[in-house]
């Protein structure tokens, strides 16, 4: 098939399974985020991918040809690091053509094909500057432009954005889609930024301890996360034990949720529910009892946190559905059964 | 970090001791020589102050000129030859882990407690047709017979590049392992082998620290005294050893000082011309 496959992929460092028999097919001009907390392998499966790093076993298939034995620099691919390896002793013009003039290609047509890049990435006119007197956002843009010169089949990049400041980097992230959507080029993030995950890609892939946990498109992680590792760590998430009681009702922290049942053969097991879905009501029938213990008025959105029992529940409500609500008010927890999702425990 | 510029005179103090220092060490005793450089010298005996130029006059002559050519182009040799094997050693060594790399920077720096004597008389041992290592090649059939290696300028070459190179590595070793390591991978990711990326991207991107290395073996080579005595023929001695047989065999002092005067100048003119030639090519 075209695009980009793992079969099976592990990397060892002595005993330890940096990356554990990944497998995921990535379809041709897919824009895929590898999400997960530092360590997690996701780092170096990209590494495994531009070759820089060696698979202990598996392979790795891009558009059916097996890349696995091919060395990094005839793989024609484009990587943006983390550090950016801007080469410091060249200009913009000339970082950009390194990869054309490793090709041998003419002169003139380095020329054009550098200004064309260098208006793609919006800083026409920079091939002069010293690649030092440029600023943060300018620099990953050149690095953009150089991993993009050779129009390469594939397009990683590690941590790109996280050197930038916080509003930078979301002008970066929507830029950068709408840069691989316009070349249709398959494209891997390896981010452990969640916002940046949801922001661009069409497939993220969330790892944890060297394996995929879930891959799938940002809103079903999101509304549909796979494990608790997953609900946990894309946004912020309640997770509540439940128990099915002998009339087979879904209990939860005492009380049955309305609508709610639990996969045959399933027991006990989690609920995941986000803050927004969860509804506070004063004097309401059912629902769990709480007691609010602080509230976090943040302008646009308000989170309330309720103690029931001795477990924390965070409701995330807009200024408008708030009610009169306050610290140490006796209140309702109401869980919508559609908005819960059960996992395993 | 960008610090306050020095505003009163008590700002500049902790600049005395290392002013002080200078002065009595090394101005003081300059100016004592180049002085002499221009006395007369009295025959068989000391000299007289006067302002002759007689000491500079002997100097121009083929014998000397050639003398001086010679120390030139050995120290030249010395650091292009140190800094080609030391700058991928050293590359190298900065991508091994930690343990190897202690080991070795440990190794280096006992080679560097070894004085000249002990690394010239080593190595006359070593080349030697006696004792010297050629005796273990006759046994493995690569060689007929034993035979010295020296005096030559093999010889010299060898034992100045044995006494230089751990300089060399501990200059270019700080460099190396600020070094970003993606910049090659980056090289690589853009289509460069790994060779072509080395040589295409780090030794350009270290330029600057490469040509201070080349300056610092070249004057730590031309002040070479013992070596090239010890390991070399007379006409592979150099400026730094005629310097000694006039000042202290020839009782000449004059014109010891005006060749040591001579050759700090010549020195100090390849220095700036090598900054000049580098200086221009980074803004180009």
């Amino acid at each position: 098939m075209s695009g980009l496959v793992f079969n099976d992929v592990s990397k060892h460092f002595g005993n330890f399974a940096a990356v554990d028999r990944v497998n995921l097919s990535v379809p041709h001009g897919t824009f895929v985020c590898m999400l997960g907390p530092s360590g997690c392998g996701k780092t170096t499966l990209l590494r495994m991918v531009a070759g820089l790093e060696e698979s202990t076993t598996g392979t790795i298939l891009l558009d059916g040809k097996d890349i696995t034995p091919v060395p990094t620099h005839k793989r024609n691919l484009g990587m943006v690091f983390q550090s950016l390896a801007l080469f410091p002793h060249l200009t913009v013009g000339e970082n950009v053509a390194y990869p054309l003039r490793i090709r041998s290609m003419a002169k003139e047509e380095q020329k054009k094909r550098v200004e064309e890049l260098l208006t793609l990435i919006h800083l026409p006119g920079y091939a002069e500057r010293p690649v030092s007197k440029l600023s943060g956002g300018q620099r990953q843009r050149v690095a953009i432009a150089r991993a993009l010169a050779l129009s390469p089949r594939l397009f990683l990049l590690d941590e790109p954005l996280s050197a930038l400041d916080a509003k930078l980097r979301e002008a970066m992230q929507v830029e950068l889609r709408q840069l691989q959507q316009k070349l249709g080029i398959t494209t891997i993030v390896v981010t452990h930024d969640q916002r940046e995950a949801m922001t661009m890609a069409d497939l993220v892939v969330v790892m944890g301890d060297g394996r995929i946990r879930q891959a799938a498109s940002p809103i079903d992680i999101y509304r549909k996360p796979a494990d608790a590792f997953v609900a946990d760590f894309i946004g912020s998430t309640n997770l509540l034990t439940v128990e099915a009681d002998s009339a087979g009702r879904a209990i939860v922290l005492g009380q049955p949720v309305p609508g709610l049942s639990l996969p045959n053969g399933m027991a006990k097991g989690l609920i995941s529910i986000r803050p927004e879905d969860v509804h506070l009501a004063k004097n309401a029938n059912g629902g769990i009892r709480g007691k609010v213990t602080f509230i976090r008025d943040l302008g646009g959105t308000i989170e309330t946190f309720v103690d029931a029992s001795g477990t924390t529940i965070v409701a995330v409500t807009t200024p408008r559905e708030r009610g009169d609500i306050t610290a140490g008010a006796e209140v309702n927890v109401v869980l919508p059964a559609d908005s819960c999702v059960v996992l395993k425990q | 970090m960008k610090r306050e510029p020095p505003r009163t005179i008590a700002d500049y103090a902790p600049l005395a001791f290392p002013a002080i220092m200078l002065i009595v060490f090394f101005v003081v005793p300059f100016s004592t020589m180049i002085a002499v450089s221009f006395f007369r010298r009295q025959q068989g005996g000391f000299y007289t102050p006067d302002f002759v130029i007689d000491n500079y006059a002997r100097f121009l002559s083929a014998f000397f000129g050639g003398v001086l050519g010679f120390s030139l182009m050995l120290a030249i040799t010395v650091a292009v030859i140190c800094v080609a094997i030391a700058f991928p050693f050293t590359y190298l060594l900065t991508k091994a882990s930690r343990r190897v790399q202690i080991v070795w920077l440990v190794c280096l720096l006992s080679v560097l407690s070894l004085s000249e004597v002990i690394i010239g008389f080593a190595w006359s041992t070593l080349f030697s047709r006696t004792a010297g290592i050629t005796n273990l090649l006759v046994p493995l059939g690569l060689m007929s017979e034993s035979q010295a290696l020296l005096p030559g300028i093999g010889a010299v070459l060898t034992g100045m590049v044995y006494q230089a190179l751990p300089y060399t590595i501990l200059v270019l070793y700080p460099a190396l392992v600020r070094l970003d390591p993606t910049l090659l991978e980056a090289a690589r990711t853009l289509g460069a082998s790994p060779l072509r990326g080395f040589f295409g991207i780090i030794v350009p991107a270290l330029r600057n620290t490469i040509v201070a290395t080349l300056i610092m073996v070249f004057v730590f080579a031309l002040g070479s005294y013992l070596l090239p005595q010890i390991l070399g023929r007379p006409q592979h001695w150099t400026l730094s050893v005629h310097i000694t047989d006039q000042a202290i065999y020839q009782s000449n002092m004059p014109f010891a000082a005006a060749m040591a005067v001579f050759l700090v100048l010549i020195s100090l003119a390849l220095v700036g011309l090598t900054l000049l030639v580098g200086g221009r090519k980074e803004v180009a």
